[in-house]
């Protein structure tokens, strides 16, 4: 049994998620091969080779696959996956894409964004917004999953793994990227961080946001923001917590401002400590909360970046 | 320009599912049932390329039981043409699905497919990019912005850095994301008159598709329940908590 694991990346250098995935394929069990297909992307190459548990890493250097187009990679895994009993990518919006065009041409099913591994056949996976967790049997001999970074360790960077590079480009050209526009930032990206601290509607505009990230900075945190206050224009999409946004697990949430429906705690109800900060005490946020306090967050936030 | 758009019939959004006591299933007795909300984006796109004339004509297309073409009324009701509802027991898995409206797509030959990029119930997030692939067709999934010039689609997309903006040849599959656009209400006089308008109705097998089962549902199960927390007074003590019960700053 071996096991390929689709690498994501920016060229450069590996994204976390590619470490939990690996944990997932380790738990799963066999020889596991990492899949780095990108263009100018021997660093991330080198990066894979160094995850404990790899085997070998393939790698497909071309212009083909330098934005990781859905319709280009999904093809060259069709083609370098069919030996495998697993191929697995992280539950990315890059893997969410690619995925399941690899699952509809082995005609195969997709086993979405998996939690646990009960057996090499067995997932489980959250239904319903995180209201019930399936346990889901694939009945195919490939098993195409994607894998919830969060709910697995990142694996280790102490490996040597070698580097095979592979001749096996081909541009459909159906599809072309045009540009990307990417929030830069210092603060940890928010599923990879261990505090989180997010505004919801009650923060009341853009500028508030910065009563935020003043205590981010003092906690080492990564700002994240409900659907309401992304909808509303305070910030930008990518700081989406939820069932449609980001899923995240820190070592701590403090969701300020944020009523916590369903949708929003779909995404961070993982999260080791949760502290609220709301000024209504029905909100049902309170009801995921270790720590809830019943205040005004424009009172709470600057007594607290003053008092951390 | 022919659009297709496949809406689901799922939970409504804010109503809260339970696990079967027997832990084969969630128990939707009784559960309010609604248009997937990503369906209703994908329809109201749809209806805005109407209006704009760069659309002719919208086909809303469901896979389910009868019951499904309340999901397809409320879509002609929003502005779609005519219906199609695919008759299966439940809802087949996504790959089945895919198949199935593969077939309606090879027959009816839109230049445009909008769907939803997630079903709410499953969660799957997959329906359309197998869709793409059955159909050889190029995809942009999560859009957040659609443009149509030349023969090609120019979609903005929600990506976990930002955002990313790809051009892709028509016939092409897209898949909508929550900011596409903001649904309109469907008016009343437009619930009436959508009753009227055409709704075919077909079998897997009129498609000829045979549904192949690819998973077995073992078990559904609760998730774990987090233990009820404390209220604190002050931000001090808040601190205090944090610092030395919970350790986490
Ligand atoms: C507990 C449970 C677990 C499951 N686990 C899996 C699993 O791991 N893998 C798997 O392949 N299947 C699984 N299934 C089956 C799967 O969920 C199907 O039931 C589902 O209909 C397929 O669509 P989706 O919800 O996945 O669609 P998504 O891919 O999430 O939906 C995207 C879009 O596809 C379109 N669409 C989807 N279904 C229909 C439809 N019936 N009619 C019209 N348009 C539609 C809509 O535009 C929708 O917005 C599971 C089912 C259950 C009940
Ligand atoms: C298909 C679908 C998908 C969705 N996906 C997501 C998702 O991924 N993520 C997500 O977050 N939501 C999602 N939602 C939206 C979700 O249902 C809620 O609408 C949203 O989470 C509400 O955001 P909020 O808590 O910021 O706003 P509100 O519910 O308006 O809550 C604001 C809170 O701020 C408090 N407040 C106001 N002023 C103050 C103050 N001065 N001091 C202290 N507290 C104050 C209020 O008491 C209130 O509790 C989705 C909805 C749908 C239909």
């Amino acid at each position: 049994m071996a096991i390929l694991v689709i690498a994501e990346h920016d060229n450069t250098a590996l994204k976390g998620a590619t470490l939990n995935t690996i944990t997932a394929a380790q738990q799963i069990g066999g020889d596991i091969h990492l899949l780095v297909a990108g263009f100018n992307c021997q660093p991330a190459a080198d990066a894979a080779a160094k995850v404990a548990g790899v085997s070998k890493v393939l790698q497909v250097d071309n212009a083909a696959y330098e934005h990781q187009l859905a319709e280009n990679l999904a093809k060259l895994v069709l083609e370098l996956g069919r030996d495998y009993s697993h191929i697995l990518a992280p539950a990315t919006t890059t893997g969410k894409n690619f995925m399941p065009r690899v699952a509809a041409l082995l005609d195969v099913a997709q086993i979405s964004d998996i939690t646990a591994v009960e057996a090499a056949d067995s997932f489980q996976r959250p239904i319903y917004a995180g209201n019930a967790i399936a346990t889901v049997k694939s009945l195919d001999a490939i098993k195409v999953i994607t894998v919830r970074g969060t709910a697995f360790e990142a694996a280790e960077q102490n490996g040597s793994a070698d580097i095979s590079s592979v001749d096996a480009a081909e541009d459909l050209a159906i599809s072309q990227f045009i540009s990307e526009e990417m929030a830069k930032s210092d603060r940890p990206e928010l599923t990879a961080a261990k505090v989180i601290i997010s505004g919801g509607r009650g923060m009341g505009n853009g500028e508030n946001f910065a009563m935020l990230e003043q205590v981010a900075d003092k906690l080492g945190a990564a700002v994240g923001a409900s659907r309401a206050a992304v909808d509303a224009g305070f910030v930008p999409n990518d700081m989406q917590v939820g069932q449609t946004g980001k899923i995240v697990a820190p070592e701590l949430y403090i969701a300020v401002g944020i009523s916590g429906a369903i949708q929003h705690l779909a995404g961070m109800k993982d999260s080791k400590v949760i502290v609220a900060i709301n000024k209504d005490e029905e909100a049902p946020i309170f009801s995921v909360a270790d720590y809830g306090l019943v205040a005004d967050l424009f009172d709470v936030m600057p007594e607290l970046q003053q008092k951390l | 320009m022919k659009i297709l758009v496949a809406v689901k019939r799922v939970i409504d959004y804010n109503a809260k599912v339970r696990v079967k006591t027997d832990n084969t299933d969630v128990d939707l007795s009784n559960t309010k049932m609604a248009i997937n909300p990503f369906c209703e984006i994908a329809v109201e796109e749809a209806v805005r390329l109407k209006e704009a004339g760069t659309a002719s004509e919208i086909i809303a297309v469901s896979v389910g039981p009868k019951a499904c073409q309340e999901q397809i009324r409320a879509a002609l009701a929003l502005g779609a043409d005519r219906g199609i509802q695919i008759e299966t027991e439940d809802s087949p898995e996504s790959l089945n699905v895919a198949k199935l409206l593969a077939k309606i797509v090879e027959a009816e030959q839109p230049e445009l497919i909008i769907m939803g990029k997630q079903a709410i119930d499953s969660d799957n997030n997959q329906t359309g990019q197998m869709l793409a692939a059955l159909s050889g067709m190029p995809q942009a999934t999560f859009a957040s912005e659609v443009s149509i010039e030349d023969g090609k689609a120019q979609v903005t997309r929600e990506v976990d850095g930002g955002l990313q903006t790809v051009a892709i040849n028509l016939p092409a599959v897209v898949t909508t994301d929550l900011r596409l656009n903001e649904p309109r209400y469907a008016a009343l006089p437009n619930i009436m008159k959508a009753k009227r308008k055409p709704l075919d109705v077909k079998t897997p097998a009129d498609l000829g598709v045979e549904l192949k089962q690819h998973t077995q549902l073992l078990k559904v199960t609760e998730p774990a329940e987090r233990s009820a927390g404390i209220l604190v007074s002050s931000v001090d003590e808040l601190i205090e908590k944090l610092k030395n019960e919970a350790k986490v700053i």
